[in-house]
């Protein structure tokens, strides 16, 4: 009997690949094909009034010049609004090409197609555009003034709206015993992945049809869009994706203009064409996310319980809302993390603004709600002079309580239900991994050499694997190798480990004898994509059931040939066998010959497969009724709500009093998605998750000037951490299984990052003294905020006050 | 206005006529369709391009294949012999160093590099003394990989990856 793959920490099947460099990205791809550039817009706001492309004509090497004149049809019609909330006022996206006016810097406003990339630059360098430049609408207070708007047709920049309520929350705060109010600032940041965007097309005349390669987040989704605008059946556009260099959120964006225009180029030139997207591009051009400003009224009792809780949101969503609203959704109802809020009013407002879409980004919405929620939660017990973890415990979701309904519609227009979890456990765990017990004693003893050092704590509840549905496609080969494949796409989370390891368990095969195919139409055209901490849980689940079709069938065949009851077999190690009696069998690969009645034999094992091989049931047909030739089964993963997985995070920070550099000393995770597929996995999921909390805290945002140019749009000025930058982490892990797929898992992409904002800015002011309420924080945000503190502009925490009073009277000073 | 230059790659040898804009990273990807080093950013901030040339990591990004005539270039596919990971390579692959594997290629030529600086006595920005002969522990491996980024984040396991990596090439 083989050990079981679930739950052990195998070594990822992707490795050998990638490290030798033989992976194959979109840019390794398409070496004979046309590179494609696009002119872009170097204006936040602009009438486009010509694009004269003369004297790019004479460019040795250039193929073709297209700009919004050439394009007609569904072409020629803006994009497509993808999720179209009911909330959304007024949805507009943008055009494959300029069509008259540009709403971001970045904008495309002609294609330009050459022999190589080079030669194409050197021609898009000569295309002249006349731009008549409007004004620019800059930040979420201008878009709120509305003295400029972004679109033409609208009389301020809302570009959608929802207020959703569970009780009288604005009663309940006002009947309080206490009450409290904060602004909450979070900024944009983006994804950023080391491979950027790409698509790559070739058509074939002959067969009418299309071959797409983009580096996407969906396959089907890309392969819907692209075979709308060009007005072909979608049987006819086949979408692979190839290796992909990173995702987290942007590549779930689609269609992107340039992955409509480069297979309209394709199948117009009748030639390959590819487009590569520059880092430049990619942070004007592609999507950003995390812009959101929060104001928080909460009513609680001594206790430091809520009884109410008022939240506004406003939300910078940039020039257009091809995505529509997630993110503002996702933050709306996740901000409730595992806490009861008592009644619950929240209500958003998206705007638009001059500058570069946002769409989901890992979190996407999470990071931005945890930090409006943890805020509240530390000023809460600030005010009371309680310790920060107490008041937490006093609002935690009780496990006996799940599931919990929160009353609310989640993102997938589905209700807010927690399905299971240990949420009092988690913080216990989090407090012991980072010593939250001994710490004061610790922070006094720093604070006697001179140095200041702060704990924080954040905790958190994140919905995942949301549906529609997943699907996946098992097939035992003649040679008993088990080919597996499912819709959604991997960007890196080790997707064809994990399925391999629970179709391997499913099947009793080695994984060595699995091979996955993710994000191919031609091997899984049902699918919706990776995002939302989907892939085991959809996917995972799909494969799963798809396996138990394989196995009961498997299992019936070989009964049949072996004259036994399907009861007493069972399969190990690739082979059917009588269970107790391992010579009695068969591998599956013959029981794969067997499953597929033939008349030829073509070799010596199809022969087993002939009319001729076995006397028959002359009274049944060779193919039983309801049954289809073949070892192979599909099946599909469609569950009725997202599962909710959860964690805490604990940081230890050191500020220098000096130079206000941020130091982690000590960063805790405790997380609980359900059951654990790879441990291995999971954790290299949440080192990667921190490291973008952490980045998204300390170092990275989007520094847009008041003409709405982006003025850190490279890897020299955005900063992304290095090694040098990231702490060690301890991990530790607890499994509460979900009860709402057959595997029992819950999502672990997305939560690393999540209180990654939240738990930094709880140390900072714990280290300082003084509340902390926008982030990120730089050093010099840092000094800046110890320059207002001393100027009396700030006021100290409570707390901090109560330790001076102490120390004050231990050296015979007054209290304050 | 083009050039005429041999490049030797991953052992084998390529004469060559390229514009003299191109870069090695270009020459490398799109001439010889060696696409093992990576396009992350061509601004020389990212890494991804890491190759060693003539023994030395560098940024292929930042280097015009002109300047490159008659040197020898290794990237993450030439690195193993015989078909066997190179100990960097296989360190990566054990202590799972990498997820989306794009920076990889660059992270394995960039820690090769590396430690054979360290092991002639190059010092590095971490703080030590200059004088003194490096050793190599996390803070070490950190400040002196920090030439490399990785969005996926991997870098607890990188930094564990080359600590192996050095542990085996003593
Ligand atoms: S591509 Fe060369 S350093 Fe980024
Ligand atoms: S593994 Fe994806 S960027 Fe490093």
């Amino acid at each position: 009997m083989s050990a079981r793959m679930f739950g052990a920490p195998v070594q990822r099947t992707e490795d050998e690949r990638l490290l030798t460099g033989r992976g194959a990205y979109l840019d390794d791809l398409g070496a004979d094909a046309y590179a494609a550039v696009f002119v872009r817009s170097p204006h936040a706001h602009a009438r486009v009034r010509d694009v004269d492309v003369t004297d790019a004509l004479d460019v040795d090497g250039l193929i073709a010049v297209y700009t919004h004149e050439d394009l007609t049809g569904p072409m020629a019609e803006p994009l497509p609004l993808l999720l179209p909330h009911p909330c959304i006022v007024d949805g507009r996206t943008p055009h494959a090409l300029a069509a008259g006016y540009v709403h971001h810097v970045g904008a495309p406003v002609a294609m330009v197609v050459a022999r190589d990339r080079y030669l194409a630059e050197d021609a898009a360098e000569r295309i002249a555009v006349d731009y008549e430049v409007l004004a620019p609408v800059v930040g979420i207070e201008a878009a709120v003034a509305a003295e400029h708007v972004v679109h033409a047709g609208m009389s301020d920049n809302v570009a959608a709206h929802l207020v959703q309520e569970v009780g009288d929350a604005r009663a309940a705060i006002a009947a309080a015993p206490h009450r409290l109010e904060l602004d909450l600032d979070i900024e944009r940041s983006a994804c950023t992945p080391m491979e950027g965007r790409g698509v790559y097309a070739r058509w074939d005349e002959a067969g009418g049809s299309l071959r797409l390669y983009s580096s996407t987040q969906t396959a089907s989704g890309v392969r819907a869009a692209v075979a709308a605008k060009l007005g072909l059946d979608v049987g006819r556009v086949e979408v692979v994706v190839p290796d992909v260099g990173g995702g987290f959120g942007v590549k779930i964006m689609h269609p992107w203009p340039e992955e409509v225009m480069v297979p309209w180029a394709a199948r117009r030139l009748g030639h390959g064409v590819k487009w590569t997207e520059d880092r430049r591009e990619h942070f004007i051009a592609a999507a950003h996310e995390r812009g959101q400003r929060h104001t928080v009224r909460a009513g609680f009792d001594d206790e430091g319980r809520l009884l109410g809780l008022d939240v506004e949101i406003l939300h910078d969503n940039g020039a257009y809302l091809p995505y529509g609203v997630i993110v503002p959704i996702v933050t709306s109802t996740q901000l409730l993390g595992p806490y009861k809020p008592g009644a619950y009013r929240v209500e958003f407002r998206s705007l638009y603004t001059t500058t570069v879409i946002v769409t989901p980004y890992r979190g996407a919405g999470r990071p931005q709600g945890v930090f409006a929620m943890e805020r509240t939660m530390d000023a809460i017990a600030d005010r009371l002079g309680r310790d920060r973890a107490e008041v937490r415990e006093v609002n935690l979701i009780r496990p006996d309580e799940m599931p919990y309904d929160q009353g609310l519609l989640f993102q997938d227009g589905r209700p807010l239900v927690y399905d299971s979890g240990d949420y009092p456990r988690t913080l216990r765990m989090v407090k012991e991994l980072i010593g939250w017990e001994g710490f004061a004693a610790e922070r006094e003893r720093a604070r006697a050499e001179g140095r200041r050092i702060g704990i924080g704590l954040a905790c958190y509840v994140e919905g995942t694997g949301p549906g529609p549905y997943e699907g996946g496609h098992v097939q035992v080969g003649t040679d008993g190798r088990v080919r597996v494949a499912t819709g959604l796409t991997s960007q890196g989370q080790g997707h064809h480990t994990i399925l391999a390891q629970i179709v391997a368990d499913e099947l009793g095969v080695a994984m060595s004898d699995v091979e996955v195919t993710t994000g191919d139409t031609r091997r899984m055209p049902y699918s919706v994509g990776t995002f939302a901490s989907r892939g085991a849980v959809m996917s995972g689940s799909a494969v799963a059931l798809a396996a138990r079709k394989v196995r009961e069938k498997a299992l019936r065949v070989a009964a049949d040939a072996l004259e036994a009851d399907p009861g007493d077999l069972e399969i190990a190690g690739g082979r059917v066998h009588v269970r107790g009696v391992p010579g009695a069998g068969m591998d599956l690969g013959t029981v794969a010959v067997l499953s597929n009645p033939l008349r030829y034999a073509f070799d010596e094992a199809s022969r087993a497969a002939t009319q001729f091989a076995r006397p028959a049931d002359h009274a049944a047909p060779p193919v039983p009724e309801g049954d289809a030739p073949g070892l192979e089964g599909t099946d599909f993963h469609s569950p009725l709500r997202s599962t909710f997985a959860n964690g805490a995070h604990a940081v230890v920070v050191e500020t220098d009093p000096e130079t206000a550099e941020i130091t982690i000393l000590r960063y805790c995770v405790v997380h609980d998605c359900g059951r654990l597929v790879n441990p291995l996995i999971v954790e290299g999921q949440i080192h990667g998750g921190v490291a973008q909390g952490v980045a998204g805290a300390l170092y990275e945002r989007m520094a847009y000037d008041a003409d709405g140019q982006l003025l850190n749009a490279s890897f020299m000025d955005f900063l992304v951490p290095y090694a040098s930058e990231i702490p060690p982490i301890r991990i530790a892990h607890l499994e509460t299984p979900s009860p709402l797929n057959p595997l029992g898992v819950k999502g672990a992409g997305e939560a690393g990052v999540i209180p990654g904002a939240a738990v930094i800015a709880s140390a900072i002011e714990d280290a300082e003294g003084f509340p902390v309420r926008s982030m990120p924080i730089s050093p010099s945000d840092l000094f800046g905020l110890r320059r207002r503190f001393a100027a009396g502009e700030i006021p100290p925490l409570r707390r901090a006050e109560r330790a001076r009073g102490r120390r004050a009277n231990e050296t015979g000073e007054p209290d304050v | 206005m083009e050039s005429d230059i041999i490049l030797r790659v991953n052992g084998r040898e390529w004469p060559l006529r390229v514009d003299t804009r191109t870069t090695l990273l270009d020459a490398l990807r799109e001439r010889l369709g060696v696409t093992s080093p990576k396009k992350g950013c061509d601004h020389g901030q990212c890494g991804a391009c890491t190759v060693l040339l003539d023994g030395r990591r560098i940024n292929g990004c930042l280097v015009l294949a002109v300047a490159c005539d008659g040197s020898e270039v290794v990237t993450a596919e030439g690195l193993g012999t015989d078909g066997e990971l190179h100990p960097v390579q296989q360190a990566f692959v054990d202590h799972d160093g990498f997820q989306c594997g794009y920076c990889t290629p660059g992270q394995v030529c960039s820690a090769v590099g590396m430690l054979e600086e360290v092991a002639a006595g190059w010092p590095s920005a971490a703080g030590r003394p200059v004088a003194d002969t490096p050793v190599l522990d996390d803070a070490e491996i950190r400040e002196r990989m920090s030439g490399n980024l990785c969005r996926c984040g991997a870098y607890a396991n990188i930094v564990t990856a080359v600590r192996a990596a050095k542990e085996v090439s003593r």
